[in-house]
């Protein structure tokens, strides 16, 4: 199916019409009016993004099963998760704020890895997962909400005052948390959407 | 530029918001319930409504703004004593501290941001309501920024979750979370869907109407 339409692209941020070139490694197109990249030419787009997604869903593990941190103060101990603060916000009665925290930092990552894991994983093997288009329609929405980096600088912030008044130990949880962080970046940043989008057969 | 630039909607085509495919708008039946054939995204030539959906949550947020400031967000209890924080302290807190980066970092996720995010969705809005044809470039760059840094904002939220998880050491020392650390929340994930909302092509239209009047 190729009709003139499919070498065109149009600019999601200016309208405006774009011809899309043979592109070689590691080049984009980017629109000549407003500046927005188009498409990036990515190598090995699915293999690639496959391997991080699959190391993303091990330390994601790691960092949900061991403590973030350990706080001591006048001979107490108190350890927290990933999911401690969430608890404590609902038991506190802030129920509004565990579901957003829960939402942002462990259910979205945790959809978001699983889901492009559905639709890398048949796709490194030429073969179609069911409902490609809506598995992957989910993928790029859920894909703002996931804040992981941003609950990192938080848990910073919490060490950084916390500092003055009490020992504070880091723990294998926070490192899988950061190992979470750049593998999900780097996930994201080795696919390509336009390669899956093409997997996609129109129907007419 | 003398004649006008190709842009989709002149040549009768579609994008579809959610894979890219170039959809041709005679195909499509008519009525809002089109679908984009290859996704089955809802494909539409602008964000529908999207002026008036962007000022609404705009206004809310903007309302929502003052209690976010206003009321605690979290209370330090501490041997009896209690002590409540606002956006505002902790950042004065950290700086009493002479944590100069991370206190930089919090004031500027947690009153820069918002703040500026409100600022600029007003100012996109009210420059495609004027049809204005300034620099349309740098107000889409504006618009992109404005779309990329708002979840930084949660900053401060996440950092009460850790807090109030922490420090819960009965007599000596216990974190609880306040009702502005709510609003506050609201404000961040209602100016993210404020800005999913605007419609940044909005800006080009003004401009591509324009050329297309006076030839
Ligand atoms: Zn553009
Ligand atoms: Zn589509």
């Amino acid at each position: 199916m190729a009709n003139s339409e499919e070498s065109l692209l149009a600019c999601h941020d200016c309208d405006l019409l774009v011809r899309k070139p043979r592109l070689r490694t590691r080049e984009k197109v980017v629109c000549s009016r407003c500046g927005a990249v188009l498409y990036s030419h990515k190598p090995d787009s699915v293999g690639r993004a496959l391997n991080f997604s699959l190391a993303s869903l091990i330390v994601f593990v790691l960092a949900n099963a061991y403590p973030l941190l350990a706080f001591k103060l006048q001979g107490q101990v108190q350890l927290c998760d990933l999911i401690s603060g969430v608890k404590e916000l609902y038991r506190q009665g802030y129920w509004e704020l565990a579901v957003l925290v829960f939402s942002v930092s462990i259910l979205t990552p945790f959809l978001k890895i699983t889901s492009l894991l559905y639709v890398l994983l048949p796709l490194r093997f030429n073969r179609r997962p069911w409902r490609l288009a809506y598995v992957f329609r989910c993928v790029e929405t859920l894909h703002p909400w996931a804040m992981t980096e941003v609950f990192l600088l938080g848990i910073i912030v919490a060490i950084v005052k916390l500092r003055d008044i009490a020992i504070i130990v880091t723990g294998v949880g926070l490192y899988s948390f950061v190992a979470l962080i750049v593998l999900m970046a780097a996930a994201d940043a080795a696919l390509e959407p336009h390669d899956i989008w093409e997997q996609v057969e129109v129907e007419r | 530029m003398k004649s006008s630039p190709p842009t989709a909607a002149r040549a009768s085509l579609i994008l579809c918001h959610a894979c890219h495919l170039l959809v041709q708008a005679k195909s499509l039946p008519p009525g809002c319930k089109a679908r984009c054939p290859r996704c089955g995204a809802k494909v539409y030539l602008r964000k529908p409504n999207s002026l008036a959906r962007t000022w609404a949550l705009t206004l809310a947020a903007l309302i929502l703004y003052i209690p976010a400031n206003v009321l605690p967000v979290m209370t330090v209890v501490s041997l009896g004593h209690s002590e409540p924080d606002t956006i505002l302290s902790g950042v004065k807190e950290l700086i009493a501290a002479n944590m100069w980066p991370i206190a930089l970092l919090v004031f500027f996720a947690s009153i820069t941001v918002p703040v500026l995010k409100l600022i600029s969705l007003t100012y996109l809005l009210l420059s495609v309501r004027l049809k204005s044809r300034w620099r349309p470039r740098d107000r889409t760059v504006l618009y992109r920024i404005t779309e990329a840094v708002g979840r930084w904002s949660m900053i401060d939220i996440f950092m009460i979750s850790i807090l109030v998880a922490l420090v819960r050491l009965g007599n000596i020392a216990t974190i609880e979370a306040g009702p502005g650390a709510i609003a506050f929340a609201s404000v961040v994930v209602i100016t993210m869907f404020a800005a999913m909302s605007f419609d940044p092509r909005l800006i080009w239209d003004v401009v591509d109407n324009a050329e297309h009047e006076v030839p």
